[in-house]
């Protein structure tokens, strides 16, 4: 075991290092960030121009084939590009839907022509994508879908409803699932599409979370008009095209980064001082300590050992299916425990050192345990793939999408 | 480029594979050797260990694996011996692993001198001679000022109980008072158990797979382990080791005790289906393998800082013993709570992990002391 690059990571790492140094601001200290709110348009603009910085480099998209602006090259590399990104201070985030569900999704399903159209600009950050999935009634049963495309001569007509659309707001096109027959079961009546997201009658309404931004959108469709040539994959088999989007969400291979953790909550209770003295010198603080370092220090590891596989060519064990399990409620709980050491002044907002971030980390930890599959879902998904446990029994299976919940 | 855990090298976090054969072999043998019905034969019966299992385990070379060639052994790193204990803990196997291969072995690696190891690690080596740590006193954790145990003039007195294969044990590496101050009350003493001046009596504990006895030295000869007042220190130093492969043992034992609960979950029906579609279950089953993937990768940390000597070790060490006890005593309750009433019966073998995972949780140290432990080592090296 040892922690060192092959011969040909180390040399790719310099290259990468020597481009970075040269196009890109080192970070002052690992914390810093620029992804705190990507619903401001001047951060899109910088995103934007990195984006088209790194894509003319060869380094947005280091797996993609050549012909798309890639390099066709090993997973282990795209991993050592960001590791290496991390350390400096440029703006991200915008594009990982896009770049990582949506043109993949396109690779599969569109036209050369329409390949040829819309993969460059993409990668190149000129149009940002995004994906139109989940509806008010269709969340972890994303099947569930209701917003239909009906047939009008050689073109469809859409019509619903779609939410938590991340960036719709700032987005030039999107990919949507839609119902176009709802006489069969649900998962058979689904067919997917791509569309321009100022075609008329889509309408876009930014939601404001709890967190006091708004990165996600309400998305709604009125006799939105598009033709036939935008359907990815054949009518009826939209969920196997949806399948392929997911499966590109679960290749993502990350961590949360950045945001405060041990070190921090640490240095909060050296200088807390309870009635026992310094909460550092508590037993219970201890043991929370204790146990969120063996999760921070699990993820970490679990990560390696997959970055170990990737680096040996093979493909990766199902450890990294844990990682959000641990890591949300972590964030959720960590922040809520740090809250509280600080007392009734826990809830300020000013004046409290560190208080902000881990308020932050509180209200963020209750979107996180939610977003991209909430902890429910990970536990089935686990429980069924790696443990090979049966599925839920789907009550809806067999019944035409239009008979649902009717006697 | 040594700033892997700053996330900026790729990396070789994974056991070769001569090591996985290793572990293969071993894990083939004991399925073959060392059933489910063995650690019952040794829970239900007399016997010390299973000692068909044991010899088994000698001619593989088991016990010499990470003793250096000089004194017969195969002079490999700790890495083979955590893979080894891993399929140990897998098996629940009813053998002197951790106490001679781990604890005795470590402990003459670490402290003994050269005639010390020349006689004991070859013995051990050879399997002539099974070897155990001796430290508790009763009720009360070790310290150093309630160790009456006491150690003077070539001569060792006192009372040690539980010590785990006591019986088994040619020898044995006792913690002993010789009367310094504060932490240099203690030293580690190194008794051979076949002399009249030692007595042994079996107790009964929580685990019958793996017997115990309390041991009683009468002017007993011992010498000294390492030098006179250095045992706690040295004792604190054999635990971080300890902890490494115990938790390979442990990672084993839960991975074990959690497939057990699925397999029943698949084949058990209630409600018209198997109690493995609930998500009751489905999650509960997650969670434990959450719990286990945490654990192993904590004590591939441990075993890589173990292999290097690491600075890093004390602080892996500790993370590594807490995740793969919460992981062991989670996935073994919850393996008897998915059988249900039938697994609460003697007849289950859900009872072996749940005893076996309470008896490693506290053998070297429960979880409440390795957490303040983790956090005391936390501060250091936040200090330094």
């Amino acid at each position: 075991m040892d922690f060192n690059d092959t011969p040909e990571e180390a040399a790719f790492r310099k290259e990468v290092r020597t481009w970075l140094d040269a196009n890109a601001t080192h970070k002052s200290d690992d914390k810093q960030s620029f992804r705190a709110r990507n619903d401001d348009p001047e951060l899109l603009k910088k995103a934007k121009a990195w984006q088209d910085k790194k894509a003319k480099a060869g380094y947005a998209r280091i797996t993609w084939p050549k012909e798309f602006g890639g390099r066709g090259a090993s997973p282990i590399l795209q991993v050592i590009y960001q590791q290496e990104e991390a350390n400096f201070l440029v703006p991200l985030g915008f594009f990982d839907i896009g770049l990582g569900m949506c043109i993949p999704t396109m690779m599969a399903y569109a036209k050369p022509e329409q390949l040829a159209r819309y993969v460059k600009p993409a990668l190149h950050g000129q149009e940002v994508w995004c994906q139109l999935f989940s509806e008010p009634a269709a969340g972890s049963d994303v099947a569930g879908i209701r917003t239909k495309a009906e047939k009008d001569g050689d073109g469809w007509v859409i019509n619903g409803q779609k939410v938590w659309t991340s960036g719709a707001h700032y987005c030039d096109y999107g990919i949507v699932i839609t119902r176009t027959d709802p006489n069969v079961p649900k998962h058979a009546g689904l067919t997917m599409f791509f569309l321009d997201m100022k075609t008329p009658g889509v309408e876009v309404r930014p939601i404001k979370q709890i967190s006091g931004g708004a990165n996600f959108n309400e998305v709604f469709f009125t006799d939105v008009r598009i033709p036939d040539s935008q359907r990815l994959g054949k009518v009826g088999e939209g969920w196997k095209a949806a399948l392929t989007t997911l499966m590109n969400e679960r290749l993502a291979v990350g961590l949360p980064s950045g945001g405060l953790d041990i070190d921090e909550l640490m240095e909060l209770a050296r200088d807390t001082d309870l009635e026992d003295g310094p909460a550092i010198r508590n037993q219970q603080v201890r043991g929370k300590i204790a146990e969120w370092y063996v999760q921070q220090q699990g993820l970490k590891l679990t990560r390696y050992r997959t970055l170990t596989a990737l680096s040996k060519g093979q493909t990766p064990g199902p450890e990294s299916s844990i990682i959000k399990i641990v890591a949300a409620p972590k964030m959720q709980d960590m922040g809520a425990f740090a809250m509280e050491l600080m007392g009734h002044a826990g809830i300020m907002k000013e004046d409290v050192p560190h208080a902000a971030g881990f308020q932050a980390q509180w209200i963020g930890g209750a979107g996180f345990r939610i977003a991209g599959g909430t902890d429910e879902i990970l536990r089935n998904i686990v429980a069924e793939r790696v443990l090979g446990l049966p599925a839920d029994i789907r009550v809806d299976k067999d019944i035409p999408f239009s008979q649902l919940g009717k006697k | 480029m040594r700033a892997g855990l700053l996330g900026s090298a790729i990396m070789n976090f994974d056991f070769s594979d001569d090591q996985k054969l290793l572990k293969e072999q071993v894990r083939k043998f004991l399925a073959d050797k060392c059933p489910t019905k063995v650690v019952r034969r040794v829970l239900d019966g007399n016997e010390t260990h299973a000692d068909d299992v044991w010899k088994g385990l000698v001619d593989l070379g088991v016990p010499g694996l990470g003793i250096a060639e000089e004194y017969g052994g195969s002079g490999l790193s700790p890495l083979e011996v955590c893979v080894v204990a891993e399929e140990i803990g897998r098996a629940a196997a009813p053998v002197p692993f951790d106490t001679s291969v781990v604890l005795a072995t470590e402990a003459l690696k670490l402290a003994g001198s050269d005639a010390q190891k020349k006689k004991w690690l070859t013995d051990l080596a050879s399997g002539k001679a099974i070897g155990t740590l001796a430290i508790a006193e009763g009720p009360q954790p070790p310290k150093p000022r309630n160790v009456r145990t006491m150690f003077g003039g070539g001569r060792v007195n006192g009372k040690k109980v539980p010590v785990t294969d006591g019986e088994a044990a040619t020898f044995a590496i006792v913690l002993a008072n010789t009367g310094g101050a504060g932490d240099r009350a203690l030293s580690l003493v190194l008794v051979d158990l076949k002399q009249a001046a030692v007595s042994k009596k079996r107790v009964d504990t929580i685990d019958p797979a793996r017997k115990h006895a309390e041991l009683t030295f009468k002017d007993a000869s011992a010498e000294l382990l390492g030098g006179e007042g250095e045992g706690w220190q040295l004792l604190e130093r054999l635990y971080d080791a300890a902890a490494v492969y115990f938790a390979f043992a442990q990672v084993g034992g839960a991975e074990a005790a959690m497939w057990m609960a699925r397999d029943y979950a698949l084949q058990r029906q209630a409600f018209g289906r198997a109690i493995g579609s609930y998500q009751a279950i489905k999650h509960k089953l997650a969670d434990c393998y959450v719990k286990l993937e945490l654990a192993r990768s904590n004590a591939y940390y441990g075993a890589m800082m173990l292999t290097e000597g690491g600075a890093d070790l004390a602080v892996a060490a500790a993370a590594a013993r807490i995740a793969a006890t919460e992981a062991y005593d989670f996935a073994a309750k919850e393996n008897i709570q998915t059988h249900g009433g039938i697994g609460f019966t003697w007849e289950a073998d859900t009872q072996f992990h749940y005893r076996r995972s309470r008896l490693m949780a506290l053998s070297i140290g429960g979880p409440m002391a390795w957490k303040d432990k983790l956090v005391t080592r936390l501060e250091q090296k936040n200090a330094a």
